[in-house]
């Protein structure tokens, strides 16, 4: 055992959120969970080499024209929204399913600090992953066409925004989720949230008056969230700046909403 | 050091801490005691800043913990074992919780060299066995050399010898002249271990005293003697004002007196004494008359139902 009265730095005036980052960094690396995003990165390539084999056959000549080639492309979005979206919620939710986080919150009593730092580490993680699945996909699928007039490159207008697009659509949408699992703080409810509020909504609104139907819809989040990654802006739909930026407003609304209850609550 | 001040929490209805003061000096260790639902492990919680108290507040070292830049090197605590990422490793766990507060890897391998887990340091802790993960909880405790430790029922569902490991441990830890609070519902673990009791029921304090003032104490201490005239000694010490019970095994229970003066009584009046001896009841004893009002849940029979604590 260490001397009792060895000199102390426990009470600097400056604390460390970079002690803070590597805590969590460290905690994001040591879980297998983190791991299941690369499985997206895998979805995403496979898919895109299946729909550029499969898919240019099936499509008549109209619909060749008409067909988003970049959506086609990052069709194995569909798979690794979920994963991220997942991700996202158990960055926060798995520290309070398994008690975990009396003692992070223990270790750092400045709560609002932890949950910065595992935004920030996610966020960080999540853009890697996410920008590799998205172009490793595109190239694929770019490799595999067997029909040139779906063929496109990356220096064409609106082309890289797209393709990078999906690595921020699936970025943005994990911190959706984050701010859920903030929020819900029990990973199932938290997870059935991030995935209800994606996928629920548009059918919902399949049923409502068309009025109603195109005021909302086009704010719905996966509508909002998915112009990002499309290069044909879709009818009635936001652009697609202006669409991830009401994408982003929900990730904001719940991660803000996160930051005001971890102070409140009892850990 | 640490120091409660009319600590209270309430929950809904329920007042889980009620007006709460005591204080745990360095050096020794303080048992913390009350019977299951007596508001044990909801102080540790406030102590630590998790659960915010309804009215009063605590200290340790002087400040309320969330002031603590890098609290781990304040005080240590394990308040719940299982309380881990299954997924993770113990090592990983240990380094996770080392660099939030700037402690070094060299610091991670000690702590687990000391609680003897060095060899399972990189399996997932989620297939630990219940004195495993203890060990585990102890060693984060430890990380950061703290001079306050706090451990809620440490001994619970050990093995024998992790029983004994963990008082030698807290002995060891109050000598270097740290301050250690340690909670449980067992007297008889906190008559072995403990220097100094807090012991609480219903969120209230119901005594704060050392472990000897709390045997010492209390007129309950008496004197048996077995004597075939019991009836002429009875009649001596009562005139002596002691109270004097007859047993049904014909031996006489005698307070207010001593062994000294029942066999000097015995001797100048040749009594034959057959047997001669002083009594105090046991912790255990004493500890359940205490709490006996307090305890949240009676069996038909009077004896306390255990639920397991969180």
């Amino acid at each position: 055992m260490d001397a009792v009265a060895r000199p102390r730095i426990s009470h600097g005036p400056l604390p460390s959120f970079t002690d803070v980052l590597r805590s969590e960094l460290s905690k994001l690396r040591s879980v297998r969970s983190t791991y299941w995003t690369l499985v997206a990165v895998v979805c995403n390539v496979g898919l895109a080499a299946l729909g550029a084999i499969f898919v240019p056959g099936q499509l008549s000549g109209h619909e060749k024209e008409t067909v988003d080639p970049i959506r086609l492309s990052l069709g194995g979005i569909h798979l690794s929204q979920v994963a991220f979206a997942v991700l996202g919620v158990l960055v926060i939710s798995s520290e309070y399913s398994t008690g975990m986080i009396r003692t992070t919150l223990s270790a750092v009593p400045q709560r609002r600090r932890v949950l910065a730092a595992k935004a920030a580490v996610f966020t960080v993680t999540a853009l890697v992953v996410g920008m590799l699945a998205s172009f490793a996909a595109y190239f694929v699928f770019q490799a595999f066409l067997s029909d040139a007039s779906l063929r496109s490159s990356i220096g064409d207008p609106g082309v890289l925004r797209a393709v990078a697009g999906g690595g921020l659509f699936l970025t943005v949408l994990g911190l959706f989720g984050l701010g859920l699992g903030a929020i819900i703080r029990g990973s199932v409810g938290a997870i059935a949230a991030v995935l209800g509020l994606l996928f629920v909504p548009p059918i919902v609104a399949q049923l409502l008056p068309s009025s109603w139907r195109d005021t909302i819809g086009p704010y719905l989040p996966m509508h909002a969230g998915s112009q990002i990654f499309a290069l044909r802006h879709e009818a009635g739909m936001l652009g697609a700046w202006s669409g991830f930026a009401v994408f982003c407003a929900y990730a904001v609304v719940t991660l803000g909403a996160g930051f005001v209850l971890i102070n409140r609550r009892d850990a | 050091m640490i120091e409660a001040t009319g600590l209270t929490k309430r929950y809904g209805a329920t007042l889980a801490v009620d007006d709460l003061s005591f204080t745990v000096p360095p050096g020794q260790v303080t048992g913390f005691l009350g019977p299951n639902g007596a508001g044990k492990s909801t102080t540790m919680r406030m102590i630590l800043g998790l659960d915010a108290p309804t009215a009063g507040s605590v200290t340790v070292n002087g400040r309320p913990y969330a002031e603590y830049r890098r609290p781990l090197h304040e005080v240590g605590a394990l308040l719940d074992a299982r309380a881990v990422h299954g997924g993770r490793s113990a090592y990983d766990h240990l380094l996770c919780l080392a660099l939030s507060n700037g402690i070094g890897r060299a610091r991670v391998d000690h702590v687990l060299a000391q609680v003897g887990l060095h060899s399972v340091a990189g399996k997932r802790s989620g297939g630990f066995s219940l004195g495993m993960a203890q060990r585990l909880g102890i060693a984060a405790a430890l990380l950061g050399d703290p001079r306050v430790l706090m451990f809620d029922e440490p001994v619970n569902g050990l093995d024998p010898e992790g029983v004994l490991w963990i008082r030698s441990l807290v002995k060891l830890l109050a000598a270097e002249g740290r301050t250690v609070f340690l909670s449980s519902h067992l007297m008889s673990e906190m008559a072995i271990t403990a220097d100094r009791l807090v012991i609480i029921g219903n969120g209230r304090l119901i005594r704060e005293t050392t472990v000897e003032d709390f045997l010492g104490s209390g007129l309950d201490n008496f004197v048996r003697v077995r004597s075939p005239r019991g009836d002429v000694l009875t009649t001596l010490l009562e005139e002596q004002g002691a109270v004097v019970v007859r047993q049904p095994d014909n031996t006489l229970s005698i307070t207010g007196s001593s062994c000294d003066t029942v066999g000097e009584l015995a001797r100048a009046n040749g009594l034959t004494l057959q047997e001669l001896s002083a009594h105090q009841p046991t912790l255990e004893q004493r500890y359940m008359e205490l709490t006996r009002d307090s305890v949240g849940y009676h069996t038909a029979d009077g004896t306390e139902l255990t639920p397991v604590e969180r």
